[in-house]
């Protein structure tokens, strides 16, 4: 199972071994990762999900839907180019070891 | 005395009471207590994602097993609560188990409203609210060609709108004239009405059954043949327990602006509150994942002794093929509305004002309106009818 490492606000990391097909907002939560609020549950309704992908990542993570880059755009935090929602993003094989930043704020 | 929370029903407000107390550095004793035996899940999905077969039971989860223990919280799966004693702070299990409490959350949710013919449950109807229910209802249509839907609400399109991706030939019956009726104005209605009948769903309206038999359900209008009846007919709220202790119900637990009941350490959360809602005007009870997570919140701030009234915004979500309907506020008495986006498409945002104050918007496939939405209402602002229809008007600039 792919590794993810996410580093919360306050520098705290976990590092957590995923599902195939399971979302990062999904691994942050059930995992205790501070920070990840996802009120919604995963419809990408709240956008309280708000991540930092790792840059080198990025281009590997499956395009961003019109949805979820409206969704993004009412994100409490700062957004930036390397900005996903988490429920928006599933876990493969090549996202082995990829390093996710949690926002200040949600 | 140290303090111990005790929480009936792992829902959403139960579960956001427990991430709540521990988050907020409670040290205490919590016990979570949930009558169903799985693992503490969502519901939402069940009706969407999971019965879509684009959800797995795993990933509903609300947090991984671990995380109660992790937690030190005393999971206590499929056990029932069958009462609780005021005068001792106690609760007692099913199996006879007394359980000491210093604070007790009710989050013990709804039950699904039943079909009843001459005071009788009548057989052969399923519905939906657990995950068990979710499985029986996923067999169930795989062994259908034709679904007979009663109840043209939230729950009842949702599932009309996936057993008609799987193929199934759907009717959905409804008493009222539109669908959705009691929640949405007519323009959204008939934007859902017309999209279930683009794929092949057929809806009746004014609809009133006469008889439920094993081969379908004859309305006064004609005979509807089903292999499978669903109904989504409503919820009663579940606070019997509640009422058997003396607490004060009507229409559900009541509760103050603290979530407190009538017993000052038992509080009420999530479906089961009936609270005085400053965005309704008056007390209501509200079954979403927004009223349940929020009231918990305000229940821990209370217990934890940084008490913070409830005041929260409503927000709903509804999705129905490509339909996303996202809904802030509550519009029932609103005066006037004002349209951004093509009206009648299924690209718009309704925003309804009452007395020139915005009150409530339901957005359509436009999904950033309906977060600068919530954020205006909660602020109390309201845009100009012209910066609402005007789409390049960016409306965060009004914050």
């Amino acid at each position: 199972m792919p590794i993810i490492t996410y580093i919360q606000n306050d520098g705290t990391e976990h590092q957590v071994s995923l599902p195939m097909g399971a979302t990062l907002m999904e691994g942050a939560v059930q995992n205790d990762v501070k920070g990840i609020v996802a009120e919604c549950g995963g419809s990408c309704m709240c956008a309280t999900c708000h991540v930092y992908i790792d840059e080198q990542f990025l281009d590997l993570l499956p395009e961003m839907e019109e949805e979820e880059a409206e969704m993004l755009e009412g994100a409490s935090a700062e957004i930036k180019p390397n900005s996903r929602l988490g429920c928006q993003v599933r876990v493969s094989p090549k996202l082995d070891g990829i390093i996710v930043r949690i926002p200040e704020k949600q | 005395m140290s303090k111990k929370v005790v929480i009936i029903g792992a829902g959403h407000g139960g579960i956001q009471v427990v991430a709540s107390l521990r988050e907020e550095g409670f040290e205490g004793e919590i016990v979570l207590i949930a009558s169903e035996k799985e693992m503490p899940y969502q519901k939402p999905p069940l009706s969407k994602g999971y019965l879509q077969g684009k959800q797995s039971e795993e990933s509903i989860l609300f947090r991984s097993a671990n995380y109660y223990e992790n937690n030190n919280i005393s999971l206590r799966l499929g056990e029932q609560i069958v009462k609780v004693n005021i005068a001792e702070n106690q609760v007692i299990t099913d199996s006879g188990e007394v359980i000491s409490y210093t604070h007790l959350i009710l989050a013990t949710g709804a039950n699904n409203r039943k079909l009843t013919s001459d005071g009788v449950e009548i057989p052969n109807i399923f519905y939906l609210r657990t995950l068990t229910d979710a499985q029986i209802i996923a067999q169930k249509l795989e062994n259908s060609q034709s679904v007979a839907i009663i109840g043209g609400g939230f729950i009842g399109l949702e599932l009309a709108a996936l057993a008609s991706e799987k193929g199934k030939k759907v009717t959905v019956i409804e008493s009222q004239t539109r669908l959705m009726e009691r929640v949405l104005p007519a323009v959204i209605s008939t934007v859902f009405q017309q999209t279930h009948e683009q794929h092949g769903v057929q809806i009746c309206l004014n609809s009133h059954i006469e008889q439920i038999t094993e081969e379908g359900i004859q309305t006064k209008e004609g005979f509807i043949q089903a292999d499978l009846i669903l109904a989504g007919i409503g919820v009663i709220p579940a606070s019997s327990l509640a009422e058997e202790a003396g607490i004060i119900c009507e229409n559900g637990v009541v509760v103050n602006e603290f979530q407190q009941t009538s017993v000052t350490n038992i509080y009420a959360v999530g479906d089961c509150a009936n609270h005085y809602n400053v965005f309704a005007g008056k007390n209501i009870r509200l079954e979403s994942v927004q009223n349940a997570v929020d009231q918990a919140k305000v229940a821990v701030s209370h217990i934890l002794e940084k008490p913070q009234a409830y005041r929260a915004v409503p927000w709903f979500w509804t999705n129905q093929y490509h339909l996303k309907l996202q809904m802030v506020g509550i519009s029932v008495g609103f005066d006037e509305y004002v349209v951004r986006g093509e009206s009648g498409s299924d690209k718009f945002s309704v925003y309804y004002f009452k007395n020139k104050q915005l009150i409530a918007v339901d957005s359509l496939n436009r999904a950033a309106d309906h977060l600068n939405a919530r954020k205006l209402i909660t602020a109390g602002i309201s845009p100009t009818k012209g910066q609402i229809e005007d789409l390049s008007f960016n409306l965060n600039n009004c914050l």
